[in-house]
């Protein structure tokens, strides 16, 4: 398996070939990606047919299980969508170099994943017609949302956080629209040209390029944090038993981000393969970012033991009970299966041999985004079924409606993803430029002496760097 | 007297650099470091140490947008729960501000990102017609620096081009 980091002797120009002719010529099993996608997709469309037709009897959906899969699949999407935020925006304003080449697609998994999350609401609602209450629009009766609701705050959250996603996700592509503009012909020059706002490269531009994207990078990591907490609001301003938790907010932060990493290992993966970019996606890049998931693994673990604990010790007998259901009751299969994927599986990523073995990365990856699908599941169902008052005790299980609509799910995020890093090179081009520049630029003295002259230098060849 | 554009493109920062220090230091007369403007695939890290202090009014929009939208924000939702008098609250604050801080800070952000993006367009000049005169090199590995000369000065500044290795001289009527 090669190891080697990026060439930093490539040329500029190959980089724009590679990923240029990336978007031309996958390997056959994008296609196939595609079609499985479309295939899960269609499952969903045809169960969201049947749901919309026959009302949500069909999915089970009933007193005291108001809540199951939907919202649970909803939270799971939400949380992903902060790996774009944390790869892109938080190791930008780091200046973490490794992050340049996959930032592109975490970015384009945020806004897509925060598209697929968008649909729960909708689809749980059954009267999808009537979703535009949420929103705080002029009424002719005067009626507007409750906006101590905490449903009311996520459909500002989310809102926020996707069109301020979608535009950083945009903004950061406009230097390589350009390149695409200048490479192609016919109904794709035509796109590029309009998307590349006629980005021409001039030092204006870049000038307020690189303001833009790091003002934006700064608004948009309090954004992230808010929109998970106020997710996590959901629950814990409710009075539910293991749902009114003052650790909720963070423990919901840290599985999101967990998540996020966990899934641009599997994307990584997949890209790397299909479009053949195995000099830009390189091992010690996924290496950092199994590093990074097994870290955040850890925090995770440590709040899920805060949780316990807090609940252990306290004095709140029916959150007490709860915790020990969810230990031993019905649920507790998936509840072990839980914390074994989520809490123990990542102790995997601790074994070099294993961070180089692609196909085993793979499974691992997709293994910890079970856990934490299950996680959301397990902290949904459990409650409901368990809550403070014995009538209301109900085990429930899911119906096939709920199950094809989450696998539909996948389809479609799949389906966006897979066809915009077909669209939009899914490397960025001039961030591994910028990046093998400044490796290059810190190597060679030389260079470097060329390129700090001052602008109160006299014409001759300056020899003096700033801090020697 | 007639006015031209010029583009010289350059193999790499190195040289374009130097010649950018000549202008800078008068070489050609009548052309000053403020009329250049670098084309480059990248934004080089110490560009302002060459091309002088120039500004990005990108911030001040920023600061615009986060307090419109933060004060903006909440007067909308306090006016929208004034609305609500007539329905009864159970002895709850009719301007709910726990609830109206959440949702404001969203707004502020919201309005923050949105005024940025806007002021981005707006400084960067994007949405218009690009010149003729860009080269689709530029986009690959070469370094550009455009002017606008009068005519007396277009051959002395070709000459100092050429004296920095220029790889290609492009120029048309300034219109």
């Amino acid at each position: 398996m090669p190891t080697r980091d990026i060439d930093e002797d490539i040329k500029w120009a190959q980089i724009n070939k590679d990923v240029l002719r990336s978007m031309e010529n996958p390997r056959m099993g994008y296609w196939i990606a595609i079609a499985v996608s479309l295939t899960l997709l269609s499952f969903a469309v045809g169960a969201e047919i049947y749901q919309y037709n026959v009302g949500m009897g069909p999915s089970n959906l009933n007193w005291p299980h108001m809540w199951d899969l939907y919202i649970a699949t909803f939270i799971f999407w939400i949380g992903m969508s902060h790996s774009g935020t944390l790869l892109s925006a938080i190791l930008h304003i780091i200046q973490a170099d490794w992050r340049k080449p996959i930032y592109r697609f975490a970015e384009a998994m945020t806004t897509f994943t925060l598209m697929t999350a968008g649909l729960f609401p909708v689809i749980h609602l059954g009267r999808l017609w009537n979703m535009y209450w949420v929103l705080p629009y002029f009424s002719d009766r005067g009626i507007w949302p409750n906006f101590r609701s905490p449903l009311v705050w996520d459909a500002f959250a989310i809102s926020t956080y996707l069109t301020s996603s979608a535009l950083f996700l945009f903004i950061g592509m406009i230097p390589d629209l350009s390149i695409c503009r200048d490479n192609t012909r016919g109904w794709r020059k035509k796109l590029y040209t309009v998307l590349s706002l006629g980005w021409r490269g001039d030092d204006r531009q870049w000038r307020n390029f690189r303001k833009t994207y790091m003002l934006m990078a700064c608004f948009l990591i309090p954004l992230a944090v808010s929109v998970h907490s106020i997710v996590s609001a959901d629950f814990a301003m409710s009075i539910m038993p293991g749902w009114h938790v003052t650790t909720f907010p963070p423990y919901f932060v840290a599985g999101a981000l967990y998540s996020g990493c966990a899934a641009i290992i599997t994307l990584f993966i997949l890209l790397r393969y299909f479009f053949r970019f195995e000099q830009y996606m390189t091992m010690p890049i996924l290496d950092k970012t199994c590093k990074l998931t097994f870290a955040i693994a850890m925090v995770w673990t440590y709040l899920n033991l805060i949780e316990f604990s807090s609940i252990w010790y306290g004095h709140d007998e029916v959150g007490k009970e709860l915790l020990l259901a969810k230990f031993n009751g019905p649920y507790s299969p998936y509840f072990w299966a839980m914390l074994f994927l989520g809490s123990v599986m990542p102790f995997t990523l601790a074994f070099e041999k294993i961070r180089n073995n692609i196909p085993a990365l793979f499974v691992i990856s997709l293994l910890l985004n079970v856990g934490m699908w299950l996680e959301r599941w397990m902290i949904v169902t459990p409650t409901l079924s368990l809550s403070y008052h014995p009538f209301a005790f109900d085990v429930m299980w899911p119906s096939w409606v709920q199950w094809f609509i989450v696998l539909g799910s996948f389809g479609w995020f799949g389906l966006l993803f897979l066809v915009f890093v077909k669209i939009v090179p899914s490397v960025s081009m001039y961030e591994v430029k910028e990046m093998i520049f400044h490796r290059r630029h810190l190597a060679n003295k030389d260079i470097a002496s060329v390129m700090h002259r001052r602008a109160t230098d006299d014409g001759s060849m300056a020899t003096e760097t700033p801090g020697n | 007297m007639k006015k031209y554009h010029m583009l010289g493109l350059f193999s790499n920062f190195d040289e374009a650099f130097t010649a950018i220090s000549d202008i800078r230091h008068y070489k050609v007369p009548g052309v000053s470091v403020d009329d250049v403007t670098l084309i480059s695939p990248i934004e080089h890290p110490e560009i302002e140490e060459v091309l002088g202090e120039r500004t990005s009014h990108v911030p001040k929009f920023t600061l615009m947008g986060a307090l419109f939208g933060s004060t903006a924000g909440f007067i909308f939702l306090a006016a929208a729960q004034a609305n609500f008098t007539v329905q009864p609250q159970g002895g709850k604050p009719v301007i709910a501000i726990p609830s109206n801080i959440v949702l404001s800070y969203e707004m502020l952000i919201m309005a923050a990102v949105l005024c940025t993006v806007t002021g981005f367009l707006l400084g960067a000049r994007l949405l218009r017609r690009r010149k003729s005169l860009y080269s689709e090199n530029v986009g690959v590995d070469q370094v550009g620096i455009e002017m606008e000369v009068e005519e007396k000065y277009l051959e002395p500044l070709k000459e100092l081009f050429r004296e920095h290795k220029v790889l290609e001289i492009r120029e048309e009527v300034a219109k």
